[in-house]
């Protein structure tokens, strides 16, 4: 018995020891510079390093511990509360964010003194309308003998209370009360009509994308659907275009769609059927949003994007934003459409900024674009 | 005196089918024998008519028709009624009474006077100033929902607002009247009706403004961005377009861009676009362009 003990001692010591180890210094998995993150419970150590600082915070985000990681920060602004850095993470008013959660990041050092330093960071976020990535630059600093995160956010102003005169229109489906009797109930479907369709190969299979309009004066529910044919006239798949169109127009308004066929070669389609249906739909003009100050960039890791904000011009918050752009080439075809969802909510008379990004190998030739922006609303839902 | 009625719903297809074809075997077996059947040469749906027999003795009458399979055993020598109710559907009877040998008459039911008229009208909405857009059909039926045949005055009178009727006379043919019209030149409703001796049917056409044309705006800088605004949108006819039509107003300034897509409300559209320099705007609706507006930077 005398001798078990210093055994066990030295066991429990040993596992303490490399436990220490293994939370303490970095991960050696993975891409040499780029740290992954990770939802294990573990210990925040003192950070020794910048990458162990940030994980340490991410990782507190990540398990949504927000008092640790409000502490962990240093604020350049004395306006920003717990609160308001804990809404920037979670979203508010029913944005995508708020149904989202972090599930995992990867941080890569930009560069580093022994005073400070600058990290890049992938957040991979799970959200109802499939994953959502963000990159974003944090920087850091060295304060006696750890790292700390340096929050430099500034908290969003906010909407003051006021009343905005709302005048909108709204269209109402009235069913006759006229019987069955034949020819009685007729009231067509809308007018609609694609006016332009594109084929492309892309990365991740064939893509058929274009623009349709609504040539009636009713709005018009539309769905594009396209099918793909073989040199034997057999059908190889069919698609449609799911989220990526805006699917109530208003009279003369023109939505782009585009309609995914992953793992298909165009090589092997000869033929592409298209099919627009519209019904008749209950619908509203409001909210109106604005596409402001769009402007096509590279951003910092060599990407073609269009950047803007949007303005939402009614007293309507809209939840969650989805932005879908068409990009068109100097004979005005449409060569690519791009979409993406705003995580944060757009609230009353506000501004909220958005990215779509664009092909490497189509960026060259987009001479001009067309934003339209799909809203879903809690309040109409 | 047994009584056996099957309608043509409730028969099983195969048995209707062999009814069928028993009861025409029966009808070309039996056309060289003397015919013990007179039909009657006037018969009208929905009323009463009656079959005159030749002869004495029990037999079987069957009875086919458009909508009817009939068994019944008969006297020869007396008239077999038909009720109202055995003859609802116009169209070809064939009879075969059988005793010890068969023989058969084939007659026509003829549809009642029309008691209703349905009337197809389409579309429901048309652009005005287009041609031949408007069309509608009218069928008369009697009371049993046979399409009358016969040839009858079918009067179309289109109703434009604030304008005098027109009217179109038009024979039916086959069970049915025709018409095709142009679209006016003024939005509005336009009413469609078809009559027919007393009856008649009522249909609204919504005549709406064609594409805009000659879009102009307007625009001053204000403290919250550009308030741009189209004068009153029209078309070339100079309808107002409905409420909610896009109007898309663009701005630019070198290489930024913005965009509203706003409805138009009471023959306006109107939006605020963010800029700070200073900035070309226009419109674009449909097919129809508006003019450049050039508007300073913020001072």
């Amino acid at each position: 018995m005398k001798r078990a003990l210093p055994i066990v001692v030295v066991i429990v010591a040993g596992t303490v020891a490399l436990m220490f180890l293994g939370l303490s210094t970095g991960r050696s998995a993975g891409t040499v510079g780029v740290a992954a993150g990770t939802a294990l419970p573990g210990f925040s150590a003192e950070a020794s390093t910048p990458e162990q600082a940030l994980n340490n915070f991410l990782s507190d985000i990540q398990r949504r511990n927000w008092d640790r990681a409000f502490s962990s920060i240093e604020r350049t602004s004395d306006t920003l509360n717990e609160q308001a850095f804990v809404q920037e993470w979670i979203g508010w008013n029913g944005g995508l964010r708020s149904f989202s959660s972090l599930e995992r990041f990867d941080t890569r050092p930009l560069h580093a003194t022994n005073s400070a330093a600058q990290m890049r960071v992938r957040l991979h976020w799970t959200t109802p309308v499939g994953p959502v990535e963000n990159v974003r630059d944090f920087k850091l600093a060295h304060r006696g003998d750890s790292w700390k995160v340096i929050w430099d956010e500034a908290p969003k102003p906010n909407v003051p209370a006021q009343i905005v005169p709302v005048n909108y229109l709204r269209w109402d489906l009235v069913s006759g009360t006229a019987g069955q009797d034949w020819g009685s109930h007729n009231v067509d479907s809308p007018n609609v009509r694609i006016i332009s369709m594109n084929a492309v190969d892309s990365a991740e299979g064939a893509v058929v994308m274009g623009e349709v309009v609504n040539e009636d004066t009713i709005p018009a529910f539309v769905n594009v659907n396209a099918t793909l044919v073989d040199a034997s006239g057999s059908a190889i798949d069919d698609e449609s275009s799911f989220d990526k169109i805006l699917h109530v127009l208003l009279p003369k308004q023109v939505t782009p769609y585009r309609i995914d066929f992953p793992h298909v070669s165009l090589g092997k389609v000869k033929n592409v059927r298209m099919d627009v249906k519209a019904t008749l739909v209950p619908a509203s003009s409001d909210p109106v949003i604005g596409v402001m100050n769009q402007k096509l960039e590279t951003d910092a890791q060599g990407h073609s994007i269009l950047r803007g904000d949007l303005l939402n011009e009614s007293g309507q918050t809209v939840n969650i934003p989805h932005v879908i752009a068409s990009f068109y080439d100097n004979n005005g075809k449409v060569v690519w459409v791009s979409d993406g969802y705003v995580e944060q909510a757009l609230l009353p008379q506000s501004t909220e900024s958005f990215a779509v990004e664009i092909p490497q190998t189509l960026a060259g030739k987009v001479q001009s674009f067309h934003v339209v922006v799909n809203q879903y609303s809690l309040q109409a839902s | 005196m047994s009584w056996s009625i099957n309608t043509a719903c409730r028969l099983p297809s195969a048995h209707a089918t062999l009814v069928s074809a028993l009861l025409l075997g029966v009808a070309f077996g039996a056309s060289a024998q003397e015919s013990q059947l007179r039909v009657p040469s006037n018969a009208v749906a929905g009323q009463a008519a009656s079959i005159a027999t030749t002869g004495s003795g029990s037999a079987t009458l069957y009875l086919n028709g458009p909508s009817i399979s009939l068994k019944r055993d008969v006297q020869l020598g007396q008239d077999l009624d038909l009720t109202g109710k055995e003859l609802l559907a116009a169209g070809r009877y064939i009879a075969v009474i059988c005793a010890g040998s068969c023989s058969s008459a084939g007659f026509f039911v003829a549809p009642g006077k029309p008691a209703s008229l349905t009337f197809v009208v389409h579309p429901s909405r048309a652009p005005v100033g287009v041609n031949d857009v408007i069309s509608g059909v009218a069928f008369p039926f009697d009371q049993f929902h046979n399409l009358v045949l016969t040839r009858a005055p079918v009067q179309f009178q289109l109703t434009p607002k604030n304008s005098a009727p027109t009217s179109h006379n038009v024979q039916s043919r086959d069970g049915v009247a025709w018409f095709r019209t142009s679209s006016g030149k003024s939005a509005g409703p336009l009413q469609v009706s078809a009559s027919l001796n007393d009856l008649s049917a009522r249909r609204v056409v919504q005549q709406v403004a064609s594409d805009p044309c000659n879009l102009r705006i307007k625009g001053q800088r204000t403290a919250k961005g550009i308030l741009v605004e189209t004068e009153p949108v029209r078309d070339c006819s100079g309808n107002p377009v409905p409420d909610g039509t896009i109007v898309t107003f663009t701005a630019k300034n070198g290489h930024d861009v913005s965009f509203v897509d706003a409805p138009v409300k009471q023959d306006v559209a109107r939006a605020t676009l963010l800029a700070s320099g200073p900035v070309v705007v226009s419109a674009a609706s449909g097919v129809a362009s508006g003019n450049e507006l050039r508007i300073g930077g913020k001072e």
